[in-house]
């Protein structure tokens, strides 16, 4: 294929061209980066796997850990996927504290047992957790040993989701790690899309892309945990979530192309995120007006209503899910909120490069948390409405203040000019909620 | 190492967290990794909280285990006792902490803090939720009370001591707490209770108490453990350590709470009231304070008549359940177990004494095979058992934690007392279906209008080939009428074939067959006209007379 020379404009008029790096940012655009650390209000990475399981049905996740663990996957998950579900945990006891021999035979009977019960899987995540890291059981080694003696039958694979070294999302990041070095290597000319979406979601995506010409489609994780892509050089890779930045550069790191784009949430995010695959893959810009621009003026439509409600109302966003920048560019340019603190657990300015180009100049960004400080924050900004986790949502609002979880967004389809509305709508309920209601 | 996909119990830690939480005044510092904070939703979410719970975690991470997390516990226990100025300090760790042994508790002992410190030791890798939670109410109960500790060889106060200081008695209620099941509805309805029969509450703990509260403590003539599993060793304790007595009778059933009260009066030296008397075993009067006992005897309940009952909670509830299914509803118990291992022996015993063995487990898989091998009519569990219930579709009623936000109602529905037995009879009846309604479904079970749910009279009107096929299963029969709904247009030969077998049919009873059916309550007529039918084709009779209505009759009542 022949490098395009035609770059499509991005809508957001602002933004750089369209391939920033962290050189391009002006260090001073957002000057007063808040850094804070202390206690946080955020899971740790075992809690990906309530979404990962679903993308790949035919994936076990075994944590080896703690009835902390356990507890933690088990109320974060809520009753939503009460089943036999496709993760369980490896209770440590105090016997496989006292020997790690003993440990790693009881992980692997453990696991024999598992795999004779659920025939169907094909891939075993062995995920480690604070205790197994802790006391340096190898999960590596273990990986590797079962995977040896499950030949052909099960692929065995282990990641990190300790909450001592991940953070809420950062599980996938990590899972997906895991899964690269199986990919076979091919220089073959391909989208890859990186980053679990929903099943429709994807769907739509596929469809538009190949009305766009774009013929090669192909998604990580995938949707079978064998049917993995091939990397290499013809390999254009375009983030679907922005909390993948370690699999981002092992991609790259395998030849892949990194595009540069806003993450795909609203209209405006999305059509610019389908633009930077078109013009990567030369689709040129009649075609991509005659696919995309009816999808942007549709979403802009669904949009219309919500950005009545938002439109002027100040949001004040804690860090949760690494989608906080991205959601933050969403809300206040296209549905008209003003942002008073926009909280990551952690911030990584390449990936986030062409969203924080977007952000309002003066935008109060804050990475990591002292939770109890930033609330102070919180109550004498009294924004309108905080985007938080679980654990603050009612005491907040039993403080008068306004919030919207932030787990749902991990589990709603939100991606895409077509899911605008539908992510705008999460925002503006607790709004018409509340005014809704007459209860003093 | 054991696989675990649901738990019912969490960590120790989330035990202390239950006790901080429930009170006032009291802060706990955890000393755990990110993402332990997650126990703070179970309160914020499940039990509505408006406040976060009063923990504070260290947060540390990879980093920091290089460096000296010490110092970030002692840092945080500063930061957290001027933030918060609790009136008791609770300090401990989660199981991460505990593998590098910083001895937060210990660290804090060495630390002027100028409140009262409690340094839990929760040991994560062996003990659960429930445990925890009686260890860290123990653990403060004792740390508080040690100055009033009285001296060795100091006589036992008098139960009745009330009388010599001339003012009406007073108990203790211990163990309610948040994340234990109605606990909040139980402790108005028990001190309800007890002011009608003259006594007063001195302490309730943990729920709603400050450290000052446990402070007075020994000032009541007796304790009443509510929930052995939260309250059991600190009654104990203070039963040891002060002579204080314990009325561990939990009152939750018509029965339980009538022997509640007799322990209660026997203990403080109270006459027993007339109507709490019983005459030759005969149920006594003071029973009739509830609905219960009328609406059990009366004869809509006729059809709870030996229905099979699984039961599985935690030990106070599992027991309680048993004994109120076998003897106040006349249920049979087809099993009978708990996930709380500190209780097995009360509820084995418990179990025996209805012939059964106790399930003592903690693995739901278990418990969920015994639900099915049991062939249970009904399910009495916690949130897990619901699931199980529902995915082998078994009605259910929830009587134990671990909870979900509904188990957490708005209205008042406490379970202990004579109002608690009023709440169980409606919700463990109510996901039954009523005795003349499930009598006539009985009878009217393989009509088309009982296959897939009820029908409405609004639409759908009747699948025109159901009674054409033969004898249709409920899957079938849903089926054929998808197929009916969804393909109109073919409907009118069916009709036409469907009359033609109607026809056939009805040319199949003879004339005392027809005399017989017509004694039939109209009512009941068609249901038993189509039954004998398949009946006759199943067996291929060429006539239906009065007999073959009878052997229909007697087939379909298996």
């Amino acid at each position: 294929m022949e490098v395009p020379n035609q770059a499509i404009p991005s809508m957001g008029v602002s933004a750089p061209p369209v391939q920033p790096s962290p050189a391009d940012l002006n260090p001073h655009l957002h000057p007063d980066l808040l850094k804070e650390s202390g206690q946080r209000e955020v899971f740790c990475g075992l809690t990906s796997i309530v979404w990962l399981h679903r993308r790949m049905p035919d994936a076990f996740f075994l944590v080896v850990g703690s009835r902390t663990c356990a507890h933690l996957i088990q109320s974060a998950a809520g009753v939503m996927i009460f089943a036999e579900p496709r993760f369980g945990t490896a209770i440590l006891g105090e016997k496989d504290l006292a020997g790690l021999a003993d440990a790693n035979e009881e992980l692997d009977r453990l696991v024999k047992d598992l795999l004779e019960r659920r025939p169907e899987i094909r891939t075993l995540f062995l995920v480690g957790s604070c205790p197994s890291e802790v006391i340096k059981l190898d999960l590596a080694k273990a990986a590797e040993r079962l995977s040896a003696q499950l030949l052909n039958r099960v692929r065995v694979l282990n990641y990190s989701g300790s909450g001592i070294e991940t953070t809420f999302t950062q599980g996938e990041d990590n899972a997906l790690q895991a899964m690269l070095p199986l990919l076979p290597s091919s220089d073959e000319e391909q989208l890859l899309i990186v980053g679990t979406l929903a099943d429709a979601v994807e769907d739509r995506f596929r469809l538009i892309f190949e009305r766009l010409g774009i013929t090669t489609v192909r998604s990580l994780p995938p949707r079978r945990s064998t049917d993995l892509p091939p990397i290499g050089r013809g390999t254009r890779v375009l983030l679907a979530q922005p909390f993948l930045s370690a699999t981002a550069r092992a991609l790259q790191h395998r030849g892949a192309t990194l595009l540069s784009a806003p993450y795909p949430f609203g209209v405006e995010g999305s059509r610019d995120w389908m633009a930077a695959a078109a013009t990567a893959f030369g689709v040129p810009l009649a075609r991509f007006a005659e696919v995309v621009d009816p999808l942007v003026e549709r979403g802009r439509r669904a949009l219309a209503p919500h950005r009545e409600v938002l439109a002027g109302k100040r949001l004040f966003l804690l860090p949760d899910s690494q989608m906080e920048i991205p959601l933050a560019r969403f809300l206040s340019r296209e549905c008209g909120m003003e942002l008073v603190e926009v909280g990551v657990p952690y911030l990584d300015r390449q990936l986030m490069a062409a969203d924080l180009a977007l952000l309002p100049a003066d935008t109060q960004l804050s990475e990591g948390q002292d939770v109890d400080r930033q609330l102070e924050r919180v109550r004498a900004a009294r924004p309108d409405l905080v985007l938080c986790g679980l654990g603050l949502a009612n005491p907040l609002e039993a403080e008068g203040i306004a919030t919207k979880w932030s787990i749902e967004l991990v589990f709603s389809p939100i991606h895409g000019c077509d899911q605008a509305g539908e992510l705008a709508e999460l925002f503006a309920r607790p709004l018409r909620r509340r005014a809704l209601l007459q209860l003093s | 190492m054991e696989l675990t996909l649901w738990t019912y119990e969490g960590p120790p830690h989330v035990g202390a967290m239950r006790i901080a939480t429930s009170m006032e005044g009291v802060h706990y510092v955890l000393h755990a990794p990110q993402g332990d904070t997650y126990a703070d939703l179970l309160f914020t979410m499940i039990e509505r909280r408006g406040r976060r719970p009063p923990v504070t975690y260290t947060t540390f991470q990879a980093r920091d285990l290089g460096g000296d997390t010490a110092d970030l516990v002692i840092r945080t226990i500063r930061q957290a006792v001027d933030r918060f100025q609790p009136e008791a300090l609770l300090v401990g760790e989660s199981c991460t902490a505990e593998l590098i042994q910083d001895q937060p508790g210990a660290l804090a002992g060495g630390m002027d803090l100028g409140v009262p410190m409690v340094n839990l030791e929760l040991p994560a890798y062996s003990k659960k939720e429930n445990w925890g939670a009686a260890e860290t109410f123990y653990q403060l109960v004792r740390t508080l009370l040690k100055a009033q500790l009285p001296a060795p060889g100091t006589p036992k106060p008098s139960p009745s001591r009330w009388r010599e200081e001339g003012r009406r008695p007073r108990v203790n209620l211990l163990g309610p707490s948040l994340l234990g099941f109605r606990c909040r509805d139980d402790v108005l309805e028990i001190t309800r209770l007890l002011g009608e029969h003259g006594i007063d509450v001195a302490v309730v703990a943990p729920l709603g108490a400050r450290p000052a509260d446990l402070l007075r403590i020994p000032t009541a003539d007796a304790n009443v453990c509510l929930y052995p599993e939260v309250a059991g060793p600190v009654c104990s304790w203070l039963e040891r350590s002060f002579g204080t007595p314990v009325v561990r009778s939990v009152p939750i059933g018509i029965g339980a709470t009538a022997d509640f009260l007799r322990e209660l009066h026997a203990v403080l030296d109270l006459a027993l009231p007339a109507d709490l008397e019983t005459v030759e075993g005969q149920p006594s009067e003071a029973e009739r304070r509830s609905r219960l006992p009328w609406y059990s005897k009366s004869v809509d309940s006729t059809y709870l008549t030996g229905k099979r009952v699984f039961i599985f909670a935690d030990a106070t509830h599992a027991i309680a359940a048993a004994r109120i299914a076998s003897r106040e509803l006349g249920f049979q118990v087809v099993g009978l177990g708990s996930y709380s291992r500190e209780q097995a022996r009360e509820v084995r015993a418990a179990a025996a004494e209805l012939g059964l063995e106790a399930l003592i487990t903690d693995d739901y898989l278990v418990v969920e095979k015994a639900m099915a091998e049991a062939a249970a009519e009904l399910v009495l569990g916690t949130q897990m058992e619901r699931h199980s219930a529902k995915r082998l579709g078994l009605p259910c009623a929830v009587i134990s934690a671990p909870l979900h936000v509904q188990d957490v109602p708005a209205r008042y529905s406490p379970q202990m007392g004579w109002e608690g037995a009023n709440v169980i009879f409606d919700s463990w009846v109510h996901p039954l279906m009523m005795g003349l309604e499930e009598h006539l479904i009985g009878m009217f079970r393989h009509d088309f209008e009982f296959v897939d749910g009820h029908r409405s009279h609004l639409g759908d009107g009747a699948p025109a080939s159901a009674s054409a096929s033969t004898a249709p299963s409920p899957e079938e029969a849903s089926a054929t009428s998808t197929a009916v709904a969804t393909a109109a247009a073919p409907a009118a030969g069916t009709i036409t074939a469907a009359v033609a077998v109607r026809e056939a049919l009805e040319s199949l009873w003879t004339a005392d067959g027809e005399a017989e059916l017509a004694k039939i309550p109209f009512f009941v007529r068609g249901k038993v006209r189509k039954n004998t039918e398949a009946f006759a084709r199943e067996r291929g009779l060429e006539r239906i007379d009065a007999e073959a209505l009878y052997d229909a009759k007697a087939h379909f009542s298996r």
